[in-house]
């Protein structure tokens, strides 16, 4: 965000009355900072300016000053003359200077908004009742705010393709195009995959993939979300829901540690979409196309809808009496998650103190792609340290876990939505240990646990997680889960209660982050959940700056130099 | 006279007997038909079409005819009947049980129990004597009618009471205090009558309906000789059986159904065809009293033989008065809205009954001034 | 300003009083209303005259070339205030000969009628006048699963209506002419 607080500020009149905003910003983001509009469609505050469009048109002009002796001409009445430009000039590629007037109100711009509409609707195929973008749409915005109301075309309209495959993910309307290159250029800087240009000129024109190529990135959705108009569709999400049903609710990202700010819009407890939102200290207004399928989780075949105990179904009460009793007295070993919320990390940990378990973590990784897609493939592994479950940097595997056991120092297992076979435990040593296994999706450990607990997605619930930069952002509950099917604070909260005779920890976030703000020496100190739900807020990270993080430097994030020692 | 006594006891009681059955069977049918005549009237007024759904299988093919019938919905009193005998029978658990059961059963017996003194035509002797038709010729006719037929509110109190349920309550005790308040006026009405129709000398036949009807035979209608008592004991006539206007007892916009709100089935439907029965029979004694009885018309001879004939159609005559004098009811119910209680009270006490002294006071000055003896 | 006027009211004269030429009017109007014709209607056997603007069951309708003009767009749903529009959309295969042009129909389309409160909203709001409230008003059934109007019985009821229009018929002549890119 642009706000009025960095660098200097330049005074401007703005409509007659004088403003101050920052130096060096152009005149649409000046004019949205004391609350006017200008409307645009090309222009983008995060991408480079193109000035296609025209409709933030404006009119513009200084103090007049006379050549020879600087002073300023007065007009009759006293007041400094204006000298206007005679023409008016685009908002967007237009940058503040000292003492600039500016009118965007005045006939004149109105006039050529309307114009401005007019053509860029000559050719619109009016095809609302079927265009995705339909209740999200510029055009329809913009029409209804400054067009004209009716049309004065009689001649037939353009006819070009309806559905062209720009790639994978992405479906073209060409009839719908406005021209405004914003794709382009997204391609062009953010993921720096140039693929997508204009060919033909004229009303020919048309928006298209370099020969041999197609729009494949793994940052291709982000130009469907751009589309100013419903010219770019989104081939999951085409024809599925109209955007007007649809809740949103803020979260989190879970696919990396990157953290990427989401909206998930569902219509009743049904998910239809994800996309990102403005973030401009983590991942300014993209994210990767691979987390915007995540959804799907929350329906897939291998998600675990009830409690288990020894593979047969049984009530939620049930397993936790079985499961306390499995638990109680042995030598616990909690394989924790990467991908649980901060809070239930803490109540984990909480969980491990008052039974001296031995706590094992384990890393997922893979490859970065120095934009929003980290090598750090769970969204909370800095939870884990910030919440106390481990000191160390965890490695990609849990063979110290497999060396516990097979030395027979751990002799029960909680683990939380973890696969040990895959993180390298070996088999035979899991043999004859009772494993409590608390997570959504089936897997190898979850077959082999003697209780199985089944928990929530990120979309089903609220909680914290710790980006990569230590920022903690809070995500919201999108859907309610399936029915019968506890929080994992409250499954958590359930364990320790009868695991432990202290006091019961009631499992709400308000008591968790009360908790873990009296931690001693916790990096939470004086931040609450308020502050968290409000903005993403910055940790103190200097405690693990020696940590192997394996993040490479990407958008917004700079890895930590280790000091040579 | 001589009749009967050539007649052995058990003789006369088995014709008495056959005679009261029939009585009964008419005067129900009468009743039943007249709930589908006040349906079909009210549908009338209304500008509707009234029961014209039931009909019974065979008849429904005949041609014309059968479609008739069913459009006049004549089989609609026995599907009412079916359904009444049919249905589940209810007793609330807050009911006394006796009394309860009583209550319809009293409301019913005083209604057939006045048609006994009821004459309703004649019979011709070869010797020329006219025996009038009717179960019983008492002697003292009119004052059992009055006596029996005002029991009958014994089964609305009882109903109301024994209902133990505060509308039926209400509906019980407005009944019985319409009850005495229009029984005297209705008494008061009828006796200028009996003072115009005994003529000095024949005192033995006083308060006999054979006598009255006699009276009127070729000569004028008491309707007409005495049109405020003929009034009077319309209106009273009307709250005795408890119609409208004077339906206070029932008043189903305020009472939900008044006594018999509690009541289902076969009970509801003795207290309905009890209602409809007070009619017949009122409709009945007031045709007896004003309107000839079974004579042709005032001051006319009856134009039919003095045979078995012309006793048959002096039945039927009678009949069609009184059915008559049924619409009459019914058509007054569909036109007056209801009396509020209290003014029920008031016309009764402060309207009908001085208004009957008077009618008195004057018959017996105009009586007694055309009886003295011309000296 | 309106101005109160006190009317005085006449006293009541004799015969007013005793009430009884008023029940003879009262008596004579009753009487004469039943020689009037019955304004009841029998109605298995005779039906209502439907008027032309009448508001009946809601259907869908197709257009003269028998293509249904529904396009999903899930405005009736969102405007009908009982909710009782349920809409599943889906996508128009390409290459269709009799669907040229047509990307998007309701691959389900539920009414269901004992929420429906006939207000008409979903013919008013419908951008491709797809969906009329017609003649029909009897609608009953045994089950409420039975009271859901699924898209083939919407078809069913709806039939074909002119059409003032001919949207895809324009757009293809349009492109056939030299409009197309």
């Amino acid at each position: 965000m642009i706000s009025k607080k960095n660098s200097k500020v330049v005074p401007i009149v703005l409509d007659g009355k004088e403003v101050e905003v920052p130096e060096g910003i152009n005149l649409v983001d000046a004019a949205a900072l004391h609350g006017k509009e200008i409307p645009h469609y090309c222009y983008h505050p995060q991408l480079s300016v193109a000035g296609n469009c025209r409709m933030c048109l404006i009119e513009m002009g200084t103090p007049m000053r006379n050549r020879e002796t600087g002073e300023a001409i007065l007009d009759d009445d006293g007041s400094p003359k204006i000298g206007w430009v005679p023409k008016p000039v685009i908002g967007c590629a237009t940058n503040v200077s000292p003492g600039m007037h500016v009118k965007t109100e005045s006939e004149k711009v109105l006039g050529c908004r309307e114009g401005i509409m007019e053509f860029l609707l000559v050719n619109h195929p009016l095809d609302c009742p079927i265009c995705d973008q339909a209740g999200e749409c510029r055009l329809q915005e913009f029409a209804t705010d400054y067009g004209r109301g009716y049309s004065r075309f009689v001649e037939r309209k353009n006819v070009k393709p309806k559905r062209t495959r720009l790639g994978p993910r992405v479906t073209l309307d060409d009839e719908r195009c406005i021209l405004c290159s914003r794709c382009i250029r997204f391609c062009q800087e953010v993921p720096k995959d140039d693929v997508l240009g204009f060919v033909d000129r004229g009303s020919f024109s048309t928006l298209t993939c370099f020969p041999g190529r197609e729009l494949d990135n793994n940052y291709s959705l982000n130009t469907v979300d751009l589309c100013p108009v419903g010219a770019l569709t989104s081939s999951d999400f085409r024809f599925k829901m109209r955007v007007w049903f649809l809740k949103d609710a803020d979260s989190i990202c879970p696919e990396s540690s990157a953290g990427c700010n989401t909206t998930v819009s569902s219509r009743e407890g049904e998910l239809y979409r994800i996309t990102p939102r403005r973030n401009d200290l983590v991942n300014d207004s993209w994210m990767p196309d691979s987390g915007r399928e995540l959804y799907k989780s929350v329906k897939s075949d291998d998600r675990i809808l009830s409690s288990h105990i020894e593979q047969n179904p049984c009530t939620t009460d049930e397993a936790m009496v079985e499961a306390i009793r499995l638990l109680k007295g042995k030598n616990i070993g909690i394989v924790g998650s990467c991908k649980s919320s901060l809070e239930e990390q803490f109540l984990v940990n909480q969980i491990s103190k008052k039974t001296k378990a031995k706590n094992y973590i384990r890393g997922h990784f893979a490859e970065d792609d120095g934009i929003l897609l980290s090598a750090d493939r769970t969204p909370n592994l800095r939870g884990a340290l910030v919440s106390g479950f481990t000191q160390k940097y965890p490695k990609d595997n849990l063979l110290s876990l497999s060396q516990s056991l097979g030395k027979k120092q751990v002799d029960a297992l909680l683990v939380i939505d973890e696969d040990l076979d895959a993180a390298q435990v070996d088999a035979a040593n899991l043999d004859g240990v009772p494993i409590v296994f608390i997570g959504t999706q089936a897997n190898t450990t979850s077959n082999r646990a003697s209780v199985v607990l089944p928990s929530l997605t990120s979309f089903e619930k609220s909680g914290t997680f710790v980006n990569r930069s230590f920022y903690a952002q809070f995500f919201r509950q999108a859907v309610p889960g399936p029915a019968g099917i506890l929080p994992d604070l409250s499954l958590l909260s359930r364990l320790l209660n009868g695991l432990t005779e202290d006091e019961e920890i009631i499992p709400d976030q308000n008591s968790v982050w009360k908790l873990m703000n009296s931690v001693r020496g916790s990096v939470l100190k004086g931040i609450s959940l308020t502050d968290v739900k409000k903005e993403a807020v910055l940790l103190d990270s200097s405690k693990w700056s020696d940590l192997p993080f394996v993040e490479a430097k990407a958008l917004h994030f700079e890895p930590i130099q280790k000091v040579e020692a | 006279m001589e009749l009967w006594n050539s007649l052995e006891l058990w003789q006369i009681v088995a014709i008495k007997v056959i005679f009261a059955l029939m009585m009964i069977g008419a005067v129900m049918t009468m009743a039943g038909y007249s709930v589908l005549a006040e349906r079909k009237v009210s549908a009338w007024m209304q500008g509707r079409v009234g029961p014209n759904r039931t009909v019974l299988p065979f008849i429904e093919h005949i041609p014309v005819i059968g479609p008739f019938l069913k459009g006049l919905g004549v089989f609609q009193p026995l599907a009412d009947g079916l359904k009444f005998l049919f249905k589940e029978e209810i007793v609330p658990g807050h009911v006394n049980k006796l009394y309860y059961y009583l209550a319809p059963i009293i409301a019913l017996v005083p209604a057939l129990t006045t048609m006994t003194v009821l004459p309703f035509g004649e019979f011709f002797t070869e010797a020329g004597d006219r025996i009038p038709l009717m179960l019983a010729d008492l002697e003292v006719g009119i004052l059992f009618i009055l006596a029996v037929s005002s029991l009958g509110v014994y089964g609305i109190v009882l109903a109301g009471w024994s209902s133990n349920s505060k509308y039926p309550f209400l509906g019980g005790i407005r009944s019985s205090a319409q009850m005495i308040s229009y029984e005297l006026a209705m008494g008061l009405s009828l006796l200028p009558i009996f003072l115009w129709v005994s003529k000095p000398g024949i005192d033995v036949a006083a308060l006999s309906l054979v006598e009255i009807v006699h009276s009127q035979d070729q000569s004028m209608w008491l309707v007409f000789v005495q049109p405020l008592s003929a009034l009077i004991f319309m209106i009273a006539l009307f709250a005795e059986t408890n119609r409208l206007p004077f339906d206070m007892p029932e008043s189903e916009t305020d009472l939900v159904g008044g006594f018999h709100t509690e009541y289902g089935s076969f009970k509801f439907g003795i207290f309905f065809v009890a209602e409809y029965a007070h009619i017949v029979i009122g409709s009945a004694i007031f045709t007896t009293i004003f309107l000839g009885g079974w004579h042709f018309l005032p001051w006319m001879a009856d134009p039919w033989p003095s045979t078995w004939i012309g006793s048959i159609l002096g039945v039927v005559w009678f009949l069609t008065k009184t059915i008559g004098l049924i619409f009459f009811f019914i058509w007054v119910r569909w036109t007056l809205p209801r009396f509020r209680y209290d003014q029920v009270m008031s016309l009764g006490w402060t309207k009908l009954l001085p208004l009957a002294l008077a009618n008195l006071l004057f018959y017996v000055i105009l009586v007694t001034w055309l009886d003295q003896p011309a000296s | 300003m309106a101005k109160t006027v006190v009317l005085e009211r006449k006293p009541l004269s004799l015969s007013e009083r005793t009430y009884l030429p008023q029940i003879a009017t009262g008596l004579k109007t009753t009487f004469s209303n039943m020689f009037k014709k019955n304004v009841t209607l029998q109605y298995p056997e005779e039906r209502p005259v439907i008027p032309q603007n009448y508001r009946g069951v809601p259907t869908l309708v197709k257009d003269p070339n028998n293509r249904e003009k529904c396009v999903s767009c899930q405005l009736c749903e969102f405007v009908c205030p009982p909710k009782a529009i349920r809409i599943t959309p889906g996508e128009v295969p390409e290459g269709e000969a009799d669907r040229e042009h047509v990307e998007k129909a309701p691959k389900e389309f539920e009414i269901n009628m004992l929420r429906c409160i006939y207000c008409g909203y979903c013919q008013e709001v419908c951008p491709e006048e797809a969906i009329f409230l017609q003649q029909e008003y009897s609608s009953s059934g045994y089950s409420r699963e039975e009271m859901i109007n699924n898209k083939e019985k919407l078809y069913e009821l709806g039939g074909v209506v002119p059409d003032k229009h001919y949207k895809w018929d324009k757009k293809k002549k349009a492109e056939q002419e030299g409009n197309s890119h």
